[in-house]
Formats: structure tokens, sequence, C-alpha cells
């Protein structure tokens, strides 16, 4: 019986020849990526809890300020002090400012065949590279930074065959945003979720990002993509080379597997308070909303601006709405800015932020009150997540969410 | 690792999400301590207040979905919280409890049958016991078991790694 995408990195990390959903598996990781949400846990259970603190490697460390950038309270700052003086103390590539983590991570250092940890659910995103990425907490990080390996259960797999093409106006977001809600919150719990089939090809970069993002939400380990062309020019743009590109052998066994026909993909809003709780955007349609957000490393890359900027262009936001756009990075950053996006953007009345994890993760900037309504393309729409616990977010595309900063009201492009 | 003790249980239900364990406005807080008081604000805000050392935690599916952030798991225990049985946990949920030597059952029938305020008895990889009737509960794995029996990820790696 062959193996499938994840069981053959397990393996590979774990120098071994076959490994089988259900092993636990002890292996040695090629990253490990940590931001401020939590590195400031990780350096004081480094310093006070360790009877002889070292790192195994630092080379593999990358450290990443984005949640809270820039800072906003003498106490953030504080964390983000202790993150910096420690990263200088031991040579740890350490970025602020430079974007979002994740979006960081894939422009600069994820290679195909890696196995990576995160201390951030969203890590599943590397898989748009063929790695396996894979969200931990600061006890696990700091276990991985000392030794240099980890302990992983072997998931199982859900293959999702794609084929044909997301019609005009429709958009990756809309297509993960279908899947989590076929198969649940907790549908791919503990399982990785691979993608594949004539349709993946047809995804760019930032779509395969944006699908692999979002996994986590249906529960998933990891999210994984064969690495093709697409990855590949990727890849060699930005002077990297694989670590090994694996594919699931055609005998490997999976959990399920679904059959994706990416033409019959409509434009779709996840309403509060789950990610699973989604509808046609058309029976969203009036919605008021207070706040839109066109940002994250679920949907802040140069193609969501683009979109987001096609559709706001010779318009104005709604004189009640606050409209947020925040590239997910400085490279997409200045890539607007060449591109005279961020003019449109200021044109039509947006507040155009610094790159980072702003109102998605519900600190730093742009948080809603109460009673108040968000639109947004970032990660979660959880009680509370964006602000006040008495507030909503509803998920959507950068085209529906800008959209819907037009209107003042939930939109699609289509109906502006 | 077998022991047996009983405690009085809280029910909540699906999907309890890392942010409303421990919402992101106070994370910034000093400690885990500051922060208790705030556990599942969102949805109960005088919850946190009410749960008393030993209490038991029982939940619908996919308890701890969300973020990867540790204080959650972290702010349970410091409530006292002795077990958090549940139909089923997120997976960084999961290591992050495991990982700071919170116990975590899964179990596909309690959350039907016990209402907020019962006495459940719990026996360590064998049963949970409620009204007489008995729920059979799986043994966690070897490695996992040395992590709890160690009280975390840490102890365990110093006790085995020498670190």
């Amino acid at each position: 019986m062959g193996m499938t995408m994840a069981e053959k990195i397990i393996a590979c990390a774990a120098g071994v020849d076959t490994v089988r959903a259900g092993d636990i598996q002890t292996v040695t990781l090629d990253r490990l990526m940590s931001n401020d949400g939590t590195t400031h846990l990780t350096i004081d259970m480094y310093n006070n809890d360790l009877k002889h603190p070292h790192i195994q490697d630092v080379e593999k460390l990358v450290w990443i300020v984005d949640h809270n950038m820039p800072c906003d309270s003498p106490k953030t700052a504080g964390t983000h002090k202790k993150m910096r003086d420690f990263a200088r103390e031991h040579g740890i590539t350490f970025y602020e400012g430079e974007g979002v983590c994740h979006q960081v991570m894939l422009e600069k250092h994820v290679r195909p065949g890696e196995l990576i940890f995160g201390a951030d659910s969203h890590t599943c995103a590397y898989g748009a590279l063929g790695a396996f990425g894979t969200g931990v907490g600061c006890t696990d990080y700091l276990y991985a930074m000392v030794t240099g390996t980890s302990w992983l259960l072997v998931p199982e797999t859900i293959r999702f065959n794609l084929t044909g093409k997301l019609p005009e106006g429709v958009y990756a977001r809309d297509l993960i945003l279908t899947v989590i809600g076929r198969i649940g919150a907790n549908g791919a719990n503990y399982m990785a979720m691979e993608f594949a089939g004539e349709g993946l090809h047809g995804l760019t970069m930032s779509d395969r990002i944006s699908v692999c993002n979002l996994c986590v939400e249906a529960g998933a380990k990891t999210a994984l993509m064969e690495v093709d062309d697409v990855a590949m020019d990727y890849l060699k743009a930005r002077g990297r080379e694989p670590k090994a590109c694996f594919a699931s052998d055609p005998d490997a066994r999976f959990a399920a597997v679904y059959d994706i026909d990416l033409s019959e993909i409509r434009p779709i809003v996840a309403k509060p308070h789950f990610v699973d709780n989604v509808v046609p955007a058309s029976e969203c349609l009036g919605v008021k909303i207070d706040e839109a957000f066109l940002g994250s490393c679920n949907n802040g890359r140069i193609e969501d601006l683009r979109v987001g900027a096609s559709v706001i262009k010779g318009r104005k936001v709604a004189p009640e709405v606050r409209f947020l756009v925040v590239p997910a990075s400085r490279e997409v950053y200045q890539q607007a800015m060449a591109e005279g996006i961020l003019d449109t953007f200021m044109e039509a009345g947006a507040i155009v932020m610094n790159p980072n994890c702003s109102v998605c993760w519900g600190s730093c900037q742009g948080v809603i009150g109460e009673g108040e309504t968000l639109i947004s393309t970032g990660t979660r729409n959880f009680k509370g997540r964006a602000g006040h616990r008495d507030s909503f977010v509803y998920l959507a595309s950068s085209a529906t969410v800008t959209a819907s900063a037009v209107r003042g009201e939930i939109t699609t492009a289509d109906l502006l | 690792m077998n022991e047996t003790f009983s405690g009085k249980v809280w029910v909540l239900g699906d999907d309890i999400d890392t942010d409303i364990i421990i919402p992101t406005e106070y994370l910034a807080l000093k400690s885990v301590e500051d922060m208790k008081p705030y556990a599942f604000s969102p949805l109960r805000p005088e919850l946190a207040g009410q749960i008393a050392p030993g209490d038991i935690i029982v939940a619908g599916k996919n308890f701890g979905c969300g973020s990867s952030r540790e204080q959650a798991p972290e702010i349970i225990k410091a409530l006292g919280v002795r077990c958090v049985v549940a139909r089923s946990f997120a997976r960084i949920f999961f290591r992050n409890a495991i990982n700071n030597g919170l116990l975590l059952i899964e179990n596909a029938d309690l959350h039907d049958a016990v209402a907020e305020g019962d006495t459940v008895q719990v026996e360590t990889n064998r049963q949970i016991t409620h009204n007489g009737r008995s729920y059979p509960i799986a043994s966690l794995p070897a490695n996992l078991v040395e992590i709890l029996e160690a009280g975390g990820l840490v102890k365990a790696m110093r006790k085995r790694n020498g670190l």
C-alpha cells in the first residue's frame, strides 16, 4: 500500500522508510516559526524552567513580530523587547514590520518537503508550497527549539480532487469556506487535508495559500498541495530550492475523498460566530456593517488587493463605514504602492495600514465595539474575536468585503 | 497513572473556541492568574468566579478549537479544573493541555446525560460514572501519560532528557 504526501514527509523527517496514519513518530523539525503572540512565554520557560537551556540549531528558528505591530501599549512593548533582545543575543532570524508571519515565511523561508512547527494555528498555510506546517503551543515550541525534535501522530488524510475553474468573481476564499461548511469545524480534526487534481493547477500561489491557511478552521493538523510549475516558479523567483517534492501514491489510503468542481463554487459568507456557518453571500444581502477589513495571512496578498481595488475604483467607502486595508507584508505593500492600488484605496476613503495581523485577531488596531458588525477577509469570526464580546463578524472574499464597504451593508461586487 | 476522583460538573456546548476560553484583549495581562477571571467571559462572564478547585468541565465536540494560545489550557488549569471531558478536542489545544499537565478525556455520550451541578466520578484510563451508569474511556498513549505524570512537557523533558 502506498503512502500519502503527509506520511511521506513525516517518514522523511523521522528517518524511516514507511509510516502509517495512527503511528506516533519522533520527527526532526526543519524550521520553527514563532510570533509575538506567545514567544515571550517560550522565553520565560527557556530562562526559568530548564536546567541546561540551549538551542539545538539556531538556523531553524524564525521569529516574527506581527500580532501587535507596532506595539500598542507599554505591556506589548515589553514583550516585543524581550523577544527582540533574546533574538539578538542568540542570533535568531528576526523580523518586525515585515508582515504577517505566514506570509513572511512563505515569501522568504518555506521549502517543499519541510516539516515546520509554527507557534500559530495558521501554520498549515505552508502546504501551498508542499511543506507540512502545523500549529503548536509555546511548550511544544520550546521542546522543539531545545531538542530539534518533537512527537507527531501521523494523520489520516482527506483528499479533495479539484476539477474545473473558479467562475469570474469567485475566489479561493469562497472555495475554502465552502469546503469548511461542507465538512464542518472539526471535520478534519487531527487530519491532513490534501488538495489535488487538474483544478489545482489553475490556482495561483495566492489562491493556494488562502486555501491551505484556513484548513485549521476545519480542525486540520496540516494542509498539503503537490508542488507543480506554479509552486516551483514562486520558489525560484525567490531563490530557493525544494528540500524534496512529495506526492501521494496512487494506492495511498485516504480517510475520505471529495470531488469538487470549482465551476460550481459561488460567493460565500461565513456568518457569526463559526467559520463553518456558511451560506451563499446572496442570503446575507442587506446586513448593515460598521467596519470592513481587507487583509490578514488569509487574504492580504497583492492578488486580493488588486481585486479590492478593481471593485472600489471610482467609488467611495460608505460614510458610516471604516474600511481597513492591511497588506500582508512589506513586499505586498510595496507592490501595491507601485501599482497605484494604495492610491485607489486612499482616494476611496479607505484606511491603509502597515502589514500586521490587525483586527483579524482582535487586538492592535481596528477592534469593533459593542453591537458592531465587521465584514472581514480575516481567518475567524468567533464570538468576541474582533473586539467586544457582543459584536458580529462575517467572513467573505476580498471582492465581497470591498463591495460591502462601498454599500455599507453586505453585498457582492456584481450588485454594485 | 490510575486515579479516581469525583467532581462537580459545569456543562458547555460544542465548539468552545480559544477566544471564548480567553479573549485576545486579556492576553496582554501579566500572568495567567490575572487573566483567570476572564475565562469563558464572552459566553458566560460569571463562570470563572463560580468554578471551584476540583470541578470538571463537560463539553460537546471540538473543545478548544481556534488559536494556538497556550494560555487557554493554562487558565483552565489555574481555575482548578480537575479535567475536561468532551466529545472531541481540537488538536492544538489537546497537545497544549497535555503539555501543561491538564487531563483531557474524550467521551461521546456523557455530555448528553449530565446536567450542570451533577457530580461524576472519574477513574482514569477506565471509566466515568454518573447516576449509576458508567461511560468507558480510552487509555492515553504511553508518551502522553509520561508527560501528564511529570506535570507537563517541560517537567517531563527535564526528567527524561536532563535538559
